[in-house]
Protein backbone atom coordinates (compact mmCIF):
# COMPACT_ATOMS: atom_id res chain seq x y z
CA UNK A 1 0.00 0.00 0.00
CA UNK A 2 0.39 3.43 -0.67
CA UNK A 3 2.04 5.76 2.39
CA UNK A 4 1.59 9.68 2.53
CA UNK A 5 4.17 11.38 1.08
CA UNK A 6 5.22 14.25 3.96
CA UNK A 7 6.41 12.65 7.40
CA UNK A 8 4.24 15.78 9.01
CA UNK A 9 0.97 17.52 8.45
CA UNK A 10 1.84 20.90 8.14
CA UNK A 11 -1.43 22.06 5.89
CA UNK A 12 -2.63 20.79 3.11
CA UNK A 13 -0.91 22.98 0.76
CA UNK A 14 2.37 20.12 1.36
CA UNK A 15 0.22 17.07 0.48
CA UNK A 16 -1.15 15.63 -2.98
CA UNK A 17 -4.29 14.64 -3.67
CA UNK A 18 -2.86 10.93 -3.49
CA UNK A 19 -2.37 11.51 0.35
CA UNK A 20 -5.85 12.76 0.31
CA UNK A 21 -7.39 9.90 -1.64
CA UNK A 22 -5.60 7.47 0.74
CA UNK A 23 -6.69 9.34 4.19
CA UNK A 24 -10.48 9.12 2.91
CA UNK A 25 -9.77 5.46 2.27
CA UNK A 26 -7.94 4.73 5.85
CA UNK A 27 -11.06 6.96 7.11
CA UNK A 28 -13.54 5.04 5.82
CA UNK A 29 -12.08 2.25 8.00
CA UNK A 30 -11.75 4.02 11.02
CA UNK A 31 -15.49 5.06 10.67
CA UNK A 32 -16.04 1.33 10.77
CA UNK A 33 -13.90 0.59 13.86
CA UNK A 34 -16.04 3.37 15.31
CA UNK A 35 -19.34 1.89 14.84
CA UNK A 36 -18.42 -1.36 16.87
CA UNK A 37 -19.42 -2.41 20.32
CA UNK A 38 -15.51 -1.49 20.92
CA UNK A 39 -14.45 1.55 19.53
CA UNK A 40 -10.80 1.03 20.11
CA UNK A 41 -7.82 -1.04 18.43
CA UNK A 42 -4.63 -1.33 19.38
CA UNK A 43 -2.25 -0.49 17.01
CA UNK A 44 -0.91 2.73 18.16
CA UNK A 45 0.19 1.22 21.62
CA UNK A 46 3.53 2.13 22.03
CA UNK A 47 2.97 5.62 20.43
CA UNK A 48 2.73 8.78 22.49
CA UNK A 49 1.32 11.79 21.17
CA UNK A 50 1.79 15.24 22.97
CA UNK A 51 -1.07 17.32 22.00
CA UNK A 52 0.23 21.43 22.82
CA UNK A 53 -2.63 23.80 22.38
CA UNK A 54 -0.91 26.93 22.70
CA UNK A 55 -4.22 28.03 21.69
CA UNK A 56 -7.57 27.63 22.93
CA UNK A 57 -9.64 24.56 21.37
CA UNK A 58 -12.65 22.23 22.80
CA UNK A 59 -14.19 20.43 19.80
CA UNK A 60 -10.17 19.67 17.82
CA UNK A 61 -8.91 18.93 20.75
CA UNK A 62 -11.29 16.76 22.12
CA UNK A 63 -11.44 15.14 18.75
CA UNK A 64 -7.61 14.47 18.62
CA UNK A 65 -7.56 12.98 22.04
CA UNK A 66 -10.40 10.65 20.99
CA UNK A 67 -8.56 9.52 18.27
CA UNK A 68 -5.48 8.85 19.90
CA UNK A 69 -6.68 7.15 22.48
CA UNK A 70 -9.09 4.86 19.97
CA UNK A 71 -5.89 4.24 18.49
CA UNK A 72 -4.57 2.90 22.14
CA UNK A 73 -1.91 5.88 21.60
CA UNK A 74 -0.14 7.29 25.23
CA UNK A 75 -1.67 10.92 25.22
CA UNK A 76 -0.16 14.17 27.20
CA UNK A 77 -2.02 17.19 27.06
CA UNK A 78 -0.58 20.50 27.44
CA UNK A 79 -2.87 24.00 27.24
CA UNK A 80 -1.46 27.48 26.96
CA UNK A 81 -3.20 28.62 30.14
CA UNK A 82 -0.88 26.25 32.27
CA UNK A 83 2.29 26.69 30.68
CA UNK A 84 5.84 27.93 30.89
CA UNK A 85 5.19 30.17 28.06
CA UNK A 86 4.24 32.86 30.36
CA UNK A 87 7.55 32.84 32.29
CA UNK A 88 9.43 33.32 28.84
CA UNK A 89 10.27 30.28 27.57
CA UNK A 90 10.72 29.84 23.93
CA UNK A 91 8.77 27.31 21.46
CA UNK A 92 11.67 24.98 21.12
CA UNK A 93 12.39 24.98 24.54
CA UNK A 94 9.14 24.08 25.59
CA UNK A 95 8.75 21.53 22.96
CA UNK A 96 12.06 20.28 23.40
CA UNK A 97 11.36 19.73 27.20
CA UNK A 98 8.53 17.75 26.24
CA UNK A 99 10.09 15.64 23.61
CA UNK A 100 12.95 14.80 26.35
CA UNK A 101 10.39 12.90 27.87
CA UNK A 102 10.22 10.34 24.86
CA UNK A 103 7.07 11.81 22.67
CA UNK A 104 7.13 10.57 18.93
CA UNK A 105 4.26 12.96 17.79
CA UNK A 106 2.96 16.60 18.09
CA UNK A 107 -0.48 17.42 17.79
CA UNK A 108 0.14 21.28 17.83
CA UNK A 109 -2.33 24.16 17.51
CA UNK A 110 -0.47 27.57 17.60
CA UNK A 111 -1.59 31.67 17.24
CA UNK A 112 1.07 32.26 14.75
CA UNK A 113 0.68 31.58 11.17
CA UNK A 114 3.99 28.96 10.35
CA UNK A 115 4.23 27.65 14.10
CA UNK A 116 3.85 23.91 13.05
CA UNK A 117 6.31 24.46 9.58
CA UNK A 118 9.09 26.47 12.35
CA UNK A 119 8.75 23.86 14.24
CA UNK A 120 9.49 20.95 12.02
CA UNK A 121 12.23 22.69 10.94
CA UNK A 122 13.87 22.07 14.55
CA UNK A 123 12.99 18.60 15.97
CA UNK A 124 12.21 15.05 15.42
CA UNK A 125 8.80 14.07 16.26
CA UNK A 126 6.08 13.60 13.64
CA UNK A 127 3.78 17.30 13.74
CA UNK A 128 0.32 17.66 13.18
CA UNK A 129 -1.21 21.28 12.48
CA UNK A 130 -3.98 21.49 14.52
CA UNK A 131 -4.48 25.36 13.50
CA UNK A 132 -1.80 28.01 13.45
CA UNK A 133 -3.50 31.29 13.36
CA UNK A 134 -5.20 32.48 10.06
CA UNK A 135 -2.88 30.07 8.08
CA UNK A 136 -3.81 26.53 7.89
CA UNK A 137 -6.15 23.88 9.67
CA UNK A 138 -5.50 20.79 7.62
CA UNK A 139 -7.42 18.40 9.43
CA UNK A 140 -10.80 20.24 9.60
CA UNK A 141 -10.53 20.86 5.72
CA UNK A 142 -10.06 16.63 5.55
CA UNK A 143 -12.65 15.74 7.37
CA UNK A 144 -15.04 18.60 5.96
CA UNK A 145 -13.88 17.22 2.63
CA UNK A 146 -14.70 13.19 4.29
CA UNK A 147 -18.58 14.53 4.96
CA UNK A 148 -18.69 16.07 1.29
CA UNK A 149 -16.87 12.58 0.07
CA UNK A 150 -19.56 10.59 2.02
CA UNK A 151 -22.77 12.61 0.63
CA UNK A 152 -22.21 13.13 -2.41
CA UNK A 153 -19.68 10.06 -3.39
CA UNK A 154 -16.74 12.66 -4.66
CA UNK A 155 -14.90 16.00 -4.80
CA UNK A 156 -14.75 16.33 -8.53
CA UNK A 157 -17.07 18.87 -10.52
CA UNK A 158 -19.03 19.52 -6.86
CA UNK A 159 -19.64 23.36 -6.29
CA UNK A 160 -18.84 24.51 -2.98
CA UNK A 161 -19.33 27.68 -1.52
CA UNK A 162 -17.30 29.28 1.42
CA UNK A 163 -19.23 31.92 3.19
CA UNK A 164 -18.53 34.30 6.13
CA UNK A 165 -15.14 35.39 7.29
CA UNK A 166 -12.95 34.03 4.99
CA UNK A 167 -9.87 36.82 5.76
CA UNK A 168 -9.45 35.57 9.30
CA UNK A 169 -10.53 31.85 8.62
CA UNK A 170 -7.64 29.31 8.49
CA UNK A 171 -10.72 26.64 7.76
CA UNK A 172 -10.75 28.80 4.26
CA UNK A 173 -7.39 28.29 3.04
CA UNK A 174 -7.06 24.70 4.30
CA UNK A 175 -10.60 24.10 2.14
CA UNK A 176 -9.43 25.68 -0.93
CA UNK A 177 -6.43 23.88 -0.97
CA UNK A 178 -8.46 20.62 -0.31
CA UNK A 179 -10.98 21.10 -2.83
CA UNK A 180 -8.98 22.40 -5.55
CA UNK A 181 -6.76 19.52 -5.24
CA UNK A 182 -9.29 17.02 -5.42
CA UNK A 183 -11.23 18.95 -8.61
CA UNK A 184 -13.97 20.72 -6.76
CA UNK A 185 -15.12 23.99 -8.50
CA UNK A 186 -14.78 26.50 -5.04
CA UNK A 187 -16.50 30.03 -4.73
CA UNK A 188 -16.17 32.31 -1.39
CA UNK A 189 -18.88 34.99 -0.52
CA UNK A 190 -18.94 37.56 2.48
CA UNK A 191 -18.72 41.35 2.55
CA UNK A 192 -15.61 42.49 0.97
CA UNK A 193 -13.69 43.48 3.90
CA UNK A 194 -13.54 39.59 4.80
CA UNK A 195 -12.20 38.47 1.57
CA UNK A 196 -8.40 39.19 1.39
CA UNK A 197 -7.46 41.06 -2.00
CA UNK A 198 -6.12 38.55 -4.73
CA UNK A 199 -7.58 35.21 -3.13
CA UNK A 200 -9.09 34.68 -6.99
CA UNK A 201 -5.28 34.14 -7.90
CA UNK A 202 -6.27 30.66 -6.13
CA UNK A 203 -8.45 29.51 -8.92
CA UNK A 204 -11.39 30.04 -7.08
CA UNK A 205 -14.50 32.73 -7.63
CA UNK A 206 -15.26 35.55 -5.24
CA UNK A 207 -19.06 36.41 -5.11
CA UNK A 208 -20.60 39.54 -2.68
CA UNK A 209 -24.11 38.72 -3.12
CA UNK A 210 -24.78 35.57 -0.80
CA UNK A 211 -28.38 34.53 -3.07
CA UNK A 212 -26.06 33.83 -5.91
CA UNK A 213 -23.27 32.16 -3.81
CA UNK A 214 -26.31 29.49 -2.74
CA UNK A 215 -27.87 29.23 -6.04
CA UNK A 216 -24.51 28.52 -7.91
CA UNK A 217 -23.13 25.98 -5.49
CA UNK A 218 -23.98 22.28 -4.09
CA UNK A 219 -22.37 22.57 -0.80
CA UNK A 220 -22.09 25.36 1.76
CA UNK A 221 -19.59 25.62 3.80
CA UNK A 222 -20.33 28.44 6.60
CA UNK A 223 -17.94 29.83 8.86
CA UNK A 224 -18.20 31.68 12.37
CA UNK A 225 -17.23 35.12 12.40
CA UNK A 226 -13.87 35.24 14.61
CA UNK A 227 -14.46 38.17 16.36
CA UNK A 228 -11.29 37.47 18.40
CA UNK A 229 -9.52 37.75 16.07
CA UNK A 230 -10.96 40.84 14.41
CA UNK A 231 -8.67 44.00 15.78
CA UNK A 232 -10.88 46.65 13.64
CA UNK A 233 -14.54 46.48 12.87
CA UNK A 234 -15.24 45.10 9.76
CA UNK A 235 -18.70 45.42 8.85
CA UNK A 236 -20.92 47.73 11.19
CA UNK A 237 -23.03 45.40 13.34
CA UNK A 238 -23.77 41.70 13.97
CA UNK A 239 -27.31 42.33 13.29
CA UNK A 240 -26.45 43.78 10.18
CA UNK A 241 -24.05 41.31 9.27
CA UNK A 242 -26.76 38.65 9.44
CA UNK A 243 -29.54 40.37 7.88
CA UNK A 244 -27.27 40.34 4.78
CA UNK A 245 -25.14 37.12 5.05
CA UNK A 246 -27.01 34.87 7.64
CA UNK A 247 -28.15 31.64 5.74
CA UNK A 248 -31.59 31.29 7.05
CA UNK A 249 -34.77 28.60 6.04
CA UNK A 250 -36.84 32.00 4.05
CA UNK A 251 -33.07 32.63 1.69
CA UNK A 252 -32.90 28.44 1.53
CA UNK A 253 -36.48 27.66 0.15
CA UNK A 254 -36.47 30.68 -2.40
CA UNK A 255 -33.71 28.58 -3.93
CA UNK A 256 -34.90 25.74 -6.23
CA UNK A 257 -32.08 22.77 -5.54
CA UNK A 258 -31.36 21.56 -1.78
CA UNK A 259 -27.97 22.25 -1.17
CA UNK A 260 -25.64 20.56 1.85
CA UNK A 261 -25.19 22.95 4.47
CA UNK A 262 -22.13 22.38 6.47
CA UNK A 263 -20.20 24.42 9.46
CA UNK A 264 -16.87 24.11 11.34
CA UNK A 265 -18.10 24.92 14.70
CA UNK A 266 -18.77 26.67 17.07
CA UNK A 267 -21.67 28.32 15.61
CA UNK A 268 -23.35 31.37 16.61
CA UNK A 269 -26.91 30.78 16.02
CA UNK A 270 -28.65 33.78 14.81
CA UNK A 271 -25.51 35.23 13.48
CA UNK A 272 -23.88 33.44 10.22
CA UNK A 273 -26.69 30.32 10.65
CA UNK A 274 -30.01 30.17 11.80
CA UNK A 275 -31.03 27.64 14.46
CA UNK A 276 -33.88 26.13 12.16
CA UNK A 277 -30.99 25.90 8.86
CA UNK A 278 -28.47 24.51 11.45
CA UNK A 279 -30.99 21.57 12.49
CA UNK A 280 -32.51 20.75 9.76
CA UNK A 281 -32.17 17.82 7.61
CA UNK A 282 -29.81 19.10 4.85
CA UNK A 283 -27.30 19.95 7.85
CA UNK A 284 -24.59 17.26 8.17
CA UNK A 285 -23.03 19.59 10.85
CA UNK A 286 -23.03 16.25 13.61
CA UNK A 287 -21.84 14.35 11.07
CA UNK A 288 -18.43 16.45 9.98
CA UNK A 289 -18.12 16.08 14.01
CA UNK A 290 -18.30 12.54 13.99
CA UNK A 291 -16.22 12.01 10.73
CA UNK A 292 -14.03 14.59 12.83
CA UNK A 293 -12.53 11.39 14.80
CA UNK A 294 -12.07 8.80 12.60
CA UNK A 295 -10.30 11.15 9.75
CA UNK A 296 -7.67 12.09 12.83
CA UNK A 297 -7.29 8.41 13.15
CA UNK A 298 -6.39 7.81 9.82
CA UNK A 299 -3.72 10.65 10.03
CA UNK A 300 -2.26 9.02 12.93
CA UNK A 301 -2.27 6.07 11.85
CA UNK A 302 -0.93 7.21 8.20
CA UNK A 303 1.97 9.13 9.99
CA UNK A 304 2.80 6.97 12.61
CA UNK A 305 2.96 4.41 9.93
CA UNK A 306 5.92 5.59 8.30
CA UNK A 307 8.11 5.85 11.76
CA UNK A 308 10.24 3.22 12.32
CA UNK A 309 9.84 1.02 15.16
CA UNK A 310 13.21 1.99 17.81
CA UNK A 311 15.67 -0.88 17.64
CA UNK A 312 17.21 -2.26 21.79
CA UNK B 1 22.31 -45.99 -1.47
CA UNK B 2 23.67 -43.34 1.01
CA UNK B 3 21.91 -40.18 2.46
CA UNK B 4 20.02 -39.02 -0.27
CA UNK B 5 17.30 -41.68 -1.49
CA UNK B 6 15.02 -41.78 -4.08
CA UNK B 7 12.07 -39.89 -2.13
CA UNK B 8 14.33 -37.70 -0.75
CA UNK B 9 15.81 -36.89 -4.45
CA UNK B 10 12.26 -36.30 -5.36
CA UNK B 11 11.76 -34.36 -3.52
CA UNK B 12 14.74 -32.22 -3.65
CA UNK B 13 14.32 -31.69 -7.51
CA UNK B 14 10.63 -30.92 -6.96
CA UNK B 15 10.68 -27.65 -4.84
CA UNK B 16 13.16 -26.61 -7.56
CA UNK B 17 9.96 -25.71 -9.53
CA UNK B 18 6.28 -24.94 -9.04
CA UNK B 19 4.30 -27.33 -8.13
CA UNK B 20 0.58 -27.92 -7.95
CA UNK B 21 -0.63 -29.17 -4.75
CA UNK B 22 -4.55 -29.59 -5.49
CA UNK B 23 -6.05 -28.99 -8.78
CA UNK B 24 -9.43 -28.03 -9.36
CA UNK B 25 -11.21 -31.50 -9.02
CA UNK B 26 -9.76 -32.11 -5.37
CA UNK B 27 -9.60 -28.34 -4.86
CA UNK B 28 -13.61 -28.82 -4.91
CA UNK B 29 -13.64 -32.48 -3.62
CA UNK B 30 -11.72 -30.88 -0.30
CA UNK B 31 -13.95 -27.68 -0.01
CA UNK B 32 -16.74 -30.09 0.21
CA UNK B 33 -15.59 -32.47 2.52
CA UNK B 34 -15.05 -29.41 5.02
CA UNK B 35 -18.34 -28.34 4.83
CA UNK B 36 -19.55 -31.87 5.42
CA UNK B 37 -17.81 -31.71 8.71
CA UNK B 38 -19.05 -28.41 9.15
CA UNK B 39 -22.25 -29.93 8.89
CA UNK B 40 -21.96 -32.33 10.98
CA UNK B 41 -20.84 -30.44 13.95
CA UNK B 42 -23.54 -27.52 13.26
CA UNK B 43 -26.49 -29.25 12.10
CA UNK B 44 -28.67 -26.53 10.93
CA UNK B 45 -26.59 -23.52 11.98
CA UNK B 46 -29.18 -22.46 14.24
CA UNK B 47 -26.27 -20.29 16.45
CA UNK B 48 -23.24 -20.57 14.03
CA UNK B 49 -21.63 -18.12 11.61
CA UNK B 50 -18.77 -18.23 9.55
CA UNK B 51 -16.46 -15.39 8.73
CA UNK B 52 -13.66 -15.00 6.60
CA UNK B 53 -10.36 -13.32 7.58
CA UNK B 54 -9.60 -10.70 5.04
CA UNK B 55 -8.23 -10.51 2.26
CA UNK B 56 -7.92 -13.98 0.87
CA UNK B 57 -9.98 -16.09 3.29
CA UNK B 58 -13.33 -14.44 2.46
CA UNK B 59 -13.22 -16.38 -1.19
CA UNK B 60 -13.05 -19.73 1.05
CA UNK B 61 -15.65 -18.12 3.63
CA UNK B 62 -18.09 -17.34 0.26
CA UNK B 63 -17.58 -20.69 -1.24
CA UNK B 64 -18.59 -22.68 1.88
CA UNK B 65 -21.29 -20.40 3.22
CA UNK B 66 -22.91 -20.87 -0.57
CA UNK B 67 -22.73 -24.66 -0.27
CA UNK B 68 -23.99 -25.25 3.06
CA UNK B 69 -26.66 -22.73 2.72
CA UNK B 70 -27.64 -25.08 -0.02
CA UNK B 71 -27.12 -28.45 1.49
CA UNK B 72 -29.08 -27.09 4.52
CA UNK B 73 -31.80 -25.25 2.57
CA UNK B 74 -31.59 -22.16 5.32
CA UNK B 75 -29.57 -18.96 4.79
CA UNK B 76 -26.02 -19.18 7.32
CA UNK B 77 -24.88 -16.27 8.63
CA UNK B 78 -21.75 -14.69 6.92
CA UNK B 79 -19.28 -12.20 7.92
CA UNK B 80 -15.90 -10.96 6.57
CA UNK B 81 -13.02 -9.87 9.16
CA UNK B 82 -10.21 -7.21 8.78
CA UNK B 83 -7.08 -7.80 10.89
CA UNK B 84 -5.07 -4.42 9.41
CA UNK B 85 -5.53 -2.73 13.15
CA UNK B 86 -4.68 -5.68 15.35
CA UNK B 87 -1.83 -7.00 13.56
CA UNK B 88 1.69 -7.37 14.82
CA UNK B 89 3.83 -6.09 12.17
CA UNK B 90 2.50 -2.52 12.00
CA UNK B 91 5.53 -0.30 11.33
CA UNK B 92 7.84 -3.25 11.39
CA UNK B 93 7.31 -3.27 7.50
CA UNK B 94 8.24 -1.37 4.57
CA UNK B 95 4.90 -0.90 3.85
CA UNK B 96 1.33 0.45 5.47
CA UNK B 97 -1.09 -1.78 5.11
CA UNK B 98 -4.32 -1.21 3.46
CA UNK B 99 -7.36 -2.22 5.53
CA UNK B 100 -10.00 -4.30 3.80
CA UNK B 101 -13.58 -3.90 5.11
CA UNK B 102 -15.18 -5.48 7.91
CA UNK B 103 -18.53 -6.74 7.38
CA UNK B 104 -20.65 -8.63 10.23
CA UNK B 105 -24.55 -7.74 10.34
CA UNK B 106 -25.21 -10.20 13.25
CA UNK B 107 -24.30 -10.12 17.04
CA UNK B 108 -21.19 -12.32 17.55
CA UNK B 109 -22.32 -12.66 21.41
CA UNK B 110 -22.96 -16.20 22.13
CA UNK B 111 -22.58 -17.42 18.75
CA UNK B 112 -20.32 -20.35 17.58
CA UNK B 113 -18.11 -18.73 15.20
CA UNK B 114 -16.40 -20.89 12.41
CA UNK B 115 -12.59 -18.26 11.60
CA UNK B 116 -12.16 -19.11 7.82
CA UNK B 117 -8.68 -18.65 6.34
CA UNK B 118 -6.95 -20.13 3.23
CA UNK B 119 -3.70 -21.05 4.66
CA UNK B 120 -2.46 -21.58 8.43
CA UNK B 121 1.22 -20.83 8.52
CA UNK B 122 2.86 -18.70 11.63
CA UNK B 123 -0.45 -18.21 13.05
CA UNK B 124 0.01 -14.23 13.58
CA UNK B 125 -3.10 -13.51 11.06
CA UNK B 126 -5.15 -15.60 12.95
CA UNK B 127 -3.95 -14.02 16.28
CA UNK B 128 -5.09 -10.85 15.21
CA UNK B 129 -8.10 -11.90 13.65
CA UNK B 130 -9.20 -12.78 17.52
CA UNK B 131 -8.20 -9.96 18.68
CA UNK B 132 -10.58 -8.15 16.26
CA UNK B 133 -13.31 -10.67 16.83
CA UNK B 134 -13.58 -10.23 20.13
CA UNK B 135 -13.95 -6.37 19.73
CA UNK B 136 -17.49 -7.41 18.37
CA UNK B 137 -18.61 -9.25 21.17
CA UNK B 138 -17.77 -12.33 22.94
CA UNK B 139 -18.81 -15.50 21.38
CA UNK B 140 -19.45 -18.76 22.13
CA UNK B 141 -16.37 -20.83 20.92
CA UNK B 142 -14.07 -19.79 18.24
CA UNK B 143 -13.25 -22.22 15.69
CA UNK B 144 -10.30 -22.29 13.00
CA UNK B 145 -11.30 -23.95 9.36
CA UNK B 146 -8.41 -23.62 6.89
CA UNK B 147 -7.66 -24.76 3.69
CA UNK B 148 -3.61 -25.54 3.52
CA UNK B 149 -2.17 -26.13 6.86
CA UNK B 150 2.02 -25.92 6.90
CA UNK B 151 2.03 -27.09 9.88
CA UNK B 152 5.98 -26.70 10.44
CA UNK B 153 6.31 -23.28 11.55
CA UNK B 154 3.99 -22.10 13.72
CA UNK B 155 4.87 -18.82 15.56
CA UNK B 156 1.85 -19.15 17.96
CA UNK B 157 -0.12 -21.63 19.37
CA UNK B 158 -3.00 -21.77 17.67
CA UNK B 159 -4.32 -24.78 15.44
CA UNK B 160 -7.27 -25.43 12.89
CA UNK B 161 -9.74 -28.02 13.56
CA UNK B 162 -10.79 -28.36 10.64
CA UNK B 163 -8.00 -28.67 7.53
CA UNK B 164 -8.19 -29.46 3.76
CA UNK B 165 -4.27 -30.19 3.33
CA UNK B 166 -1.57 -30.29 6.09
CA UNK B 167 2.06 -29.92 4.23
CA UNK B 168 5.76 -29.99 5.26
CA UNK B 169 6.85 -27.02 2.40
CA UNK B 170 10.08 -25.98 3.57
CA UNK B 171 10.15 -22.34 4.94
CA UNK B 172 11.70 -20.44 1.64
CA UNK B 173 8.66 -21.77 -0.22
CA UNK B 174 5.21 -20.17 -0.86
CA UNK B 175 2.06 -22.06 -0.93
CA UNK B 176 -0.04 -20.10 -3.13
CA UNK B 177 -3.81 -20.44 -3.42
CA UNK B 178 -5.78 -19.34 -6.66
CA UNK B 179 -9.67 -18.79 -6.73
CA UNK B 180 -12.21 -18.65 -9.87
CA UNK B 181 -13.34 -15.92 -8.55
CA UNK B 182 -10.08 -14.12 -8.54
CA UNK B 183 -7.58 -15.97 -10.49
CA UNK B 184 -10.06 -17.73 -12.90
CA UNK B 185 -8.62 -21.08 -12.24
CA UNK B 186 -9.40 -23.23 -8.94
CA UNK B 187 -5.55 -24.01 -7.75
CA UNK B 188 -2.78 -24.86 -4.82
CA UNK B 189 0.83 -24.00 -5.98
CA UNK B 190 3.40 -24.64 -3.92
CA UNK B 191 6.42 -22.31 -5.26
CA UNK B 192 10.07 -22.39 -4.70
CA UNK B 193 12.08 -19.46 -3.29
CA UNK B 194 12.96 -18.23 -5.93
CA UNK B 195 9.62 -17.87 -7.39
CA UNK B 196 8.74 -15.94 -4.72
Amino acid sequence: MSKLSQKHLLGIKYITKEDINLIFETATHFKEVLSRPIKKVPTLRDITIANLFFENSTRTRLSFELAEKRLSADVINFSASSSSLKKGETLIDTVNNILAMKVDMVVMRHASPGAPVFLSKHIDANIINAGDGTHEHPTQALLDGFSIYNVKGQLKGLRVAIIGDIMHSRVALSNIFCLKKMGAEVMVCGPSTLIPNHIESLGIKVEYNLRKALEWCDVANILRIQLERQDIQYFPSLREYAQVYGVNRKILDSIKKEIVIMHPGPINRGVEITSDVADSKQSIILEQVENGVAVRMAVLYLLAGRMEVASQ
Amino acid sequence: MGLVNRENANYIYASMKPRILLDDNKFNLTILRLCHQLIENHRKFENSAIIGVQQVGVHLARRIHDIITAEIGSNVDLGLLDTTFHRDDFRRSDTILTPSETQLNFQIENKRIILVDDVLYTGRTIRAALDALIDYGRPLDVELLVLVDRRLFRNLPIQAKYVGKTIDSIESEQVKVEWKEKEGTDKIWILPANEN
